[in-house]
């Protein structure tokens, strides 16, 4: 079995892995990293999301090829509870969710809209999560919650 | 004149033994252990606020133990907004007993009196600086007793957590990545299965080739059990491609027809039904000078959970372990019991978080899943998850309604006379209720049992397709009939209101274009009908915080939307307003509620919120597809839901009643919400869309007609 080497959650790391499996797959079942959800396996709803070099994408249907050699951040890598990332702060305060499945892969989306965009108008932090479904309609706490990390952000 | 002799709560005469409901352990900690499950609804910590408060402990000492057929109360299903009222009143009775009990032992040990005694987290003391604890009694103080009647719980004024916004006791483990869901729990030597369902309705497995399957690697076992197939694999990349091998060589039956999707009505008005009357009122007869009759449909609805039903079995000799996140886990048992032909005592039946459920979807279907594919594991769990393909083909789906209401208006269009009649399937296929299984796994193995048709609860809890459709409104006289499907070619079961958003959304659309006839404001029209002050209230609450009505402008409109769900749960009114030409966007939705004693009110608002933007988006955007063999919807994009961008603003006022006992809030806001959004598409567009969704197409179908 041919080695994928890549970065997850910062830390160098190389797993023996056909190069056409799934991120999504190698990251749950061959790792235990369950931060990021199965949700449809066809990059439509986005409860798989995560971070490559800084970029929110979907893990069900990303190969382990394409992320030879880059950056891999998923909601383990975003912050703990001792040191947590504003986004994990603000959606704690603004209650921003009912079950919670979704909230893995739309705190990446957000994170790495506030990587491109430190300051979003509301308008754009919903347009960077419309990749990411939720069906318990969370989305205006979750909205909130973006923007509260924003400015918390800006005001360190 | 005598009071009536006090009652225990309904959950708590079920199971009245204290030591099930509440128990200290030695570490300074409760353990809360209530039947009823998180389901996304913040239920848990509701719950813990009501312990807390009788106990008077901190609620960080409180542990919620997850529901489970070992050990916890039977509190049935967690379903119908019911669980702060049933499980709610039970912790109160429970937990005012226990402080009791611990008040008497402490007066005892200390020789104070016990009306001296205070309690302030967990800590008993009282007059000389004498003290004790609930944990330094637990050893004395036996639980392991019935509650009996007429445990005095604290006065509203004097509680401290329930009634305030506490946080969810379970979020900071899902932002930070902890596992709670079943999909994301490790088992030692956990092993994946996958199950072979049919593309075909109701189809057959006649015959199947494995040779290819079997080549898979990390395959450990097919199981075949009749027209029940699956396979478990070392990973769940294994299992999906044993299945996909599986697939290719299987040879399915003809399956059963399903209806026209493009004549819903016409469908459900030819099958044989049972028909009941729900109610009549009868008036003198007044002289109507004309009727107005109106048809109303809703399609079929899918759960459309985010996360597909998954669940974990492990199978010891004749024992299984199943864990699960039904949202009954003493009903799943039963079913269980019946298809294993196993004692119930064999199995336990254990909760699992799942993600956000709004009825009966497959969580009990994927459990029976597991325990039929864990017998081929030799002792090791079995993990089953469904796909988003069967998820969205296989669970059951929220029924279809045709709902035909003829009002006779008399010269002045004031009601005289009110029909509202109604075609559905049942609204109800729950497990663990009937002598025959309702789990989908049970109709494809050998001796196969058959579908289960779905029913409709009685009145008395809130009835099926017949929710909410009783007016609440005081008009002179009604008759409100269900007719119930005897097929059911389409399988469905519960599914957030039952009938309740159908019928609203038929109710109140009536309602409004009476109004409209008359020439009167739709709210002065519909509180001049209504008796009920709490009804009243939450009508003029939402109306004010909306400050209806706005002047009129293009391309904007408002409506209106009002129901108590159930007729006995929350109270809630809903202002809608819309933007649009061909295409609809709700820009704001404006709420009043009031749920009796808002335990947790952010908690409420939550709720609210939810099922006002779950609302908006079956209203705008939801329909089950299917062509005369197959469910098509079966992915995102061929059923999507309401995205970030699509979200109205929602804007939620609570009436906070802490002297009325709390009902649920979970269900209040649909009707009224689809209601308001149909008014409003009205108020802007001059056009009445009677069937839904309210699409692009449906609103130049309505134009089309209207000129």
């Amino acid at each position: 079995m041919p080695s994928v080497q890549f970065r997850l959650n910062g830390a160098a790391i190389a797993v023996d892995a056909d190069p056409d499996q799934m991120l999504l797959d190698v990251l749950r079942g061959l790792l235990g990293v369950t931060g990021p959800h199965f949700g449809c396996g066809a990059g439509e709803c986005g409860a798989c999301h995560v971070m490559v070099d800084d970029r929110a994408m979907t893990s069900c249907d990303m190969p382990m090829w394409s992320v030879a050699d880059k950056d891999v951040v998923t909601l383990e890598g975003l912050g703990t509870v001792e040191q947590p990332h504003p986004l994990q702060r603000a959606f704690i305060f603004e209650q921003a969710m009912q079950c919670g499945y979704c909230a893995s892969g739309i705190l990446i989306s957000a994170a790495a809209l506030l990587k491109r965009n430190p300051s979003p108008t509301e308008a754009e932090v919903r347009a960077a999560l419309d990749r990411n479904l939720c069906r318990c309609g969370s989305h205006n706490r979750m909205v909130r919650a973006v923007l509260r990390a924003a400015s918390e952000m800006a005001a360190s | 004149m005598s009071s009536p002799a006090p009652k225990l709560p309904v959950s708590l005469a079920a199971n009245p033994r204290l030591s099930s409901w509440v128990r200290f352990s030695g570490d300074g900690h409760v353990a809360i252990s209530p039947g009823k499950v998180e389901i996304g609804q913040g239920i848990v910590t509701a719950l813990a606020q009501i312990a807390a408060d009788e106990l008077d402990v901190d609620i960080g000492r409180i542990e919620m133990i997850r529901a489970s057929t070992a050990a916890s109360p039977n509190e049935g299903v967690t379903s119908g907004s019911l669980s702060i009222q049933q499980s709610g009143r039970a912790f109160r009775h429970v937990c005012a007993e226990v402080r009791q009990r611990f008040l008497a032992a402490a007066s005892e040990r200390l020789g104070v009196d016990a009306s001296l005694l205070s309690i302030n987290d967990g800590t008993i003391s009282g007059p000389g600086n004498v003290r004790t604890s609930y944990w330094e009694l637990a050893g004395e103080v036996s639980l392991d007793h019935d509650a009996a009647p007429g445990a005095t719980a604290k006065l509203a004024t004097m509680r401290a957590v329930a009634g305030h916004s506490i946080q969810r006791v379970d979020i900071p483990d899902k932002v930070f990545a902890q596992p709670r869901f079943i999909h994301d729990r490790a088992l030692p030597g956990l092993l994946h299965g996958r199950v072979l369902r049919p593309d075909i309705s109701a189809a057959r497995l006649i015959a199947l080739d494995e040779t290819a399957a079997r080549a898979v690697a990390g395959l450990i076992a097919i199981a075949r059990d009749g027209g029940f197939a699956g396979v478990v694999a070392d990973s769940e990349v294994a299992a999906e491609a044993a299945l996909k091998a599986l697939r290719k060589s299987a040879t399915w039956s003809a399956g059963e027809p399903l209806p026209d999707e493009d004549d819903l009505a016409g469908f459900l008005k030819s099958q044989p039904v049972e028909t009941t009357v729900i109610d009549t009122r009868t008036a003198t007869r007044r002289e109507h000078a004309r009727t107005l009759r109106r048809q109303y449909t809703r399609p079929y609805i899918a759960h459309a959970s985010i996360a597909p039903s998954c669940a974990m079995a492990r199978w010891n000799g004749d024992r299984v372990h199943v864990w699960t996140h039904s949202q009954g886990v003493y009903l799943l048992r039963a079913d269980l019991a019946i298809v294993l032909k196993l004692p119930t005592e064999n199995i336990v039946v254990e909760h699992m978080e799942g993600a956000g459920c709004y009825g009966h979807n497959a969580a009990d279907d994927v459990a029976l899943d597991a325990v039929l594919l864990a017998k081929a594991a030799g002792g090791r769990p079995v993990r089953v998850q469904w796909s988003r393909h069967d998820e969205m083909s296989h669970a059951p789906f929220g029924a279809a309604m045709a709902i035909e209401i003829e009002a006779d208006l008399d010269a002045d269009n004031e009601i005289v006379g009110w029909r509202h009649a109604i075609w559905s399937n049942g609204h109800a296929a729950r497990p663990g209720r009937a002598g025959q299984p309702a789990l989908l796994a049970a109709t494809e193995i050998a001796n196969p049992y058959p579908r289960m048709i779905s029913t409709n609860p009685p009145a008395a809890n809130g009835g099926g397709g017949d929710r909410n459709s009783v007016p609440l409104y005081d008009l002179p006289a009604w008759t409100i009939t269900s007719h119930r499907l005897l097929t059911m070619p389409v399988r469905t079961s519960a599914l957030r209101t039952l009938g309740g958003q159908g019928n609203v959304f038929a109710i109140e659309s009536m309602l409004d274009e009476i109004a409209a006839l008359r020439g009167e404001d739709p709210i002065a029209f519909r509180l001049r009908h209504l008796r009920d002050e709490r009804a009243r209230d939450v009508i003029s609450a939402a109306a004010r915080r909306a400050q209806w009505k706005p002047q009129k402008q293009a391309g904007i409109g408002h409506g209106v939307g009002f129901a108590r769900y159930k007729n006995t749960g929350a109270y809630c009114a809903a202002i809608a307003e819309i933007e649009g030409a061909d295409d609809i966007r709700v820009k704001r939705l404006t709420l009043a509620v009031d749920v009796g004693e808002a335990i947790n009110p952010d908690g409420v608002i939550n709720q609210i919120e939810g099922g006002a933007i779950q609302a908006t988006s079956w209203v705008l955007k939801e329909r089950v597809r299917f062509d005369r063999s197959r469910i098509t919807s079966t992915s995102w994009t061929d059923y999507p839901i309401l995205t970030f961008s699509e979200a109205p603003a929602v804007d939620v006022e609570i009436i906070q009643r802490s002297e009325i006992e709390p009902v649920g809030a979970g269900e209040a806001a649909l009707g009224p919400v689809t209601a308001a959004i149909a008014n409003a598409v009205f108020d802007c567009l001059g056009v009445r869309v009677r069937d839904l969704p309210i699409t692009r197409d449906r609103i130049i179908a309505a134009m089309e007609l209207a000129s």
